[in-house]
């Protein structure tokens, strides 16, 4: 009895892509040799400054030393910038290890098979497996390679400057250096009072925001939906393109335009009131009236997607479906309770809750128009209409206050996210998803 | 009884031609109200009729000859970013969602709730992060950073909404073409790219207009005025001036504003058309 697989797993373990070339797999151990070579170079210089970076976050900050008796500026290390690099590259020492791990689980795999006395695949028929069992992830590596950088490390990033101190005014390199305080920053958050009143307040109306702004605009677009694929309803076309005006139009361009149409002094909404002989409303200066402009505003804006989305749906349901029930003598409402809606929520549950989620995170349909004003004296440098989102973004780049606005990100995330991944796991599109096939 | 049921579709109609009136007034007279704006003399946001005296098209001419407004240069800027950024984009999306609707592998249902998780991570709160990391690979103030950044922000947002859509046509067609002697890859070019063309549609589209209006990521990568996007322009307009030039901003948004529209004529059928009503049996 050959030992192969221990054999060739060993062999692996010591230098990548051994084992395959002892499984006389030569292109694909080459590769792996010249990954490890990279890799080698790679960590070599880079590695220990890492280890180094990340526990530390640098130690000498940038200061003034007598250089042949003239004060000169000397640069330190600057936290954030350490911090970064460590970061990538301990990201990439975990890739390694991960293609480390499947280069010796190859290596094994291989030399099995070799004992039982099956020739290893040649380079061709490598790729053809990949291409036929592997194919959902290899289509997957690419996306997530994307990801992984722009999305998962920035967050771990921003998760770490939560258990720094870096802010204003005294925490700002290069001239100070940032140290870990670990949790201090969220007991400032939740408990200390002149934060946590403003954090409160902020998370209150944000959730109130989300939920009516969500409903407004998923309802209203199925409300015009339906109201369009009436059987009867003529120039479905023209309807269609009328109402998707409002969706054509960039965001950004109909968030500034609306702020200017809802100008109390100038704008057009309170010059017809004014017709009517009604007295103009103070949209956007008013605590109660803002709110109530910002949810409108948004309805204007959301609705089409909506609109759009279930028009997709609807041209999906099999018209056999309404012929079935037709014969069975359903009128119509019930052909919409019974078909209709069942078909619409099972195809939209995922993007009703990603608009939940993308809600409470609406960063421009706050920023841009009403800028989370009005000016709220009780709250710690936000607004009346700030959403958790906008007052992160204004402790980040008015105030400095980073690890704040990191801990408040952290805090918003953890809702969003327990609350969707519990609701979206029990939608049918998760757990019954082949249900319609 | 007949008459009856008539009369009932007859004011059941009615009522829903009288809402669609009304919905339809209300999604025109924004964009009207912006447009006859960027037409009328002066420079006031106040206007005593909506439609102006006399029409001007001196904001427009202001805008390219102005040395302050660099708007041509924005504009083609922008228009280069997003047809990179909603190609690479919309194949990333495509390929993590069919991924995820046609097979079924181990860490599937871990993807799909990681995925869904990320989603919902505030997304400038990684601006800092992401700044950090361009300037680390020297792509700071260029185009191709942005183009990166969207096109890796994509299937984020889209993949479950592509999937979702993806898992309505039917598989027996996915079955019939394996039987032939499709591959995976041959499935995926001649069955599914065809029968999702409305979602392909959607997700360019959104793709596209992304960078017409994100100034937050526009604003911090791109640091010279040559480089600007629009969106970085109009949102430096409106803050320097106050508002105190509204006709201007007029003309710029409707500039911005049409050829997106004019796609969006263009692609509607498309977009709403589900291709496979039928497709299963035909």
């Amino acid at each position: 009895m050959q030992r192969y697989k221990a054999r060739a797993a060993v062999l692996s373990a010591i230098f990548m892509g051994l084992g395959q070339i002892y499984n006389r797999q030569f292109i694909k151990g080459l590769i792996f040799i010249a990954v490890e070579a990279a890799a080698l170079f790679y960590f070599i210089t880079n590695l220990g400054r890492a280890f180094w970076g990340i526990t530390t976050l640098g130690e000498s900050p940038s200061r003034l030393e007598k250089v042949k008796g003239i004060a000169k500026m000397v640069p330190g290390d600057h936290s954030i910038v350490i911090l970064i690099e460590s970061l990538i590259t301990l990201l990439f020492f975990v890739l390694f290890l991960i293609v480390w791990y499947m280069n010796i689980r190859d290596a094994h795999k291989i030399g099995a098979e070799r004992e039982t006395g099956r020739p290893s695949n040649t380079f061709k028929q490598s790729v053809r497996y990949i291409l036929d069992y592997k194919f959902a992830q290899s289509f997957l590596l690419l996306p997530g390679i994307g990801i992984l950088f722009f999305t998962i490390m920035p967050i771990v990033f921003m998760i770490m400057l939560a258990f720094t101190n870096y802010a204003a005014p005294d925490h700002i390199p290069p001239a100070r250096l940032v140290d870990w305080v670990g949790f201090e920053t969220f007991r400032n958050l939740l408990v200390l009072k002149s934060w946590s009143h403003t954090f409160y307040g902020v998370l209150t109306w944000t959730i109130i925001w989300a939920v009516l702004s969500t409903i407004t605009t998923y309802f209203g677009g199925m409300l015009v939906a339906l109201l369009i694929n009436q059987k009867g309803v003529r120039f479905k076309g023209m309807w269609r393109m009328i109402l998707i005006i409002p969706y054509a139009v960039p965001q950004m361009i109909s968030l500034l335009l609306m702020r200017n149409l809802f100008n109390g002094q100038f704008g057009p909404i309170n010059q017809y009131l004014g017709y009517f002989g009604l007295g103009g409303l103070p949209w956007l200066t008013d605590p109660f009236w803002a709110k109530v402009t910002v949810i409108i505003v948004n309805m204007w804006v959301g609705i089409p997607v909506s609109m759009l989305l279930i028009m997709g749906v609807l041209t999906t349901i099999p018209r056999d479906m309404y012929e079935a029930a037709e014969v069975d003598g359903a009128t119509n409402y019930q052909k919409f309770r019974i078909v209709t809606l069942p078909m619409i929520l099972f195809s939209t549950a995922p993007t009703l809750i990603m608009q939940f989620a993308g809600n409470i995170n609406n960063f421009n349909a706050i920023y841009l128009l009403t800028a989370g004003n009005p000016v709220n004296g009780n709250y710690q440098y936000a607004g009346s209409t700030d959403l958790l989102v906008t007052w992160l973004y204004k402790l980040t780049l008015d105030q400095n206050k980073n690890n704040m606005a990191s801990a408040i990100g952290i805090i918003l995330f953890i809702i969003v996210a327990g609350f969707s991944l519990y609701n979206y796991r029990r939608t049918k599109s998760f757990q019954e998803e082949d249900m319609i096939q | 009884m007949i008459t009856s049921r008539k009369l009932a579709s007859f004011i059941r109609l009615g009522l829903s031609y009288i809402i669609l009136v009304i919905l339809a007034i209300a999604a025109i007279y924004p964009a009207l109200w912006i447009l006859l704006a960027s037409f009328r003399p002066g420079k006031s946001l106040y206007s005593k009729t909506l439609i102006p005296d006399h029409f001007t098209l001196a904001h427009y001419k202001e805008l390219f000859t102005s040395p302050v407004y660099m708007f041509g240069t924005w504009y083609a800027n922008t228009l280069k970013i997003a047809v990179f950024s909603m190609l690479i984009g919309v194949v990333l999306t495509l390929l993590t969602s069919y991924a995820l609707s046609r097979f079924r592998f181990k860490s599937r249902k871990t993807t799909m709730s990681t995925l869904l998780i990320l989603g919902m991570f505030p997304g400038f709160m990684s601006m800092i992060a992401i700044y950090l990391l361009l300037k680390e690979f020297n792509l700071l103030d260029t185009h191709l950073a942005l183009i990166i950044v969207y096109a890796a922000g994509a299937p984020l947002g889209g993949t479950l909404i592509a999937k979702g859509f993806l898992d309505t046509i039917p598989r027996s067609l996915d079955e019939a073409a394996r039987i032939d002697g499709a591959s995976n890859f041959g499935i995926f070019t001649r069955i599914i790219l065809p029968l999702s063309r409305p979602m392909i549609t959607y997700m360019a589209l959104t793709q596209f207009v992304g960078p017409w209006v994100d100034f937050i990521f526009a604003k911090l990568i791109l640091r010279t005025k040559e480089n600007w996007t629009v969106a970085v322009g109009m949102w430096d307009m409106v803050n320097t001036m106050q508002n105190s030039n509204f006709t201007l901003f007029a003309a710029g948004a409707v500039l911005i504003s049409v050829p997106i529209m004019i796609l969006f004529g263009f692609l509607q059928r498309l977009l709403v058309d589900g291709l496979t009503a039928g497709a299963s049996k035909g």
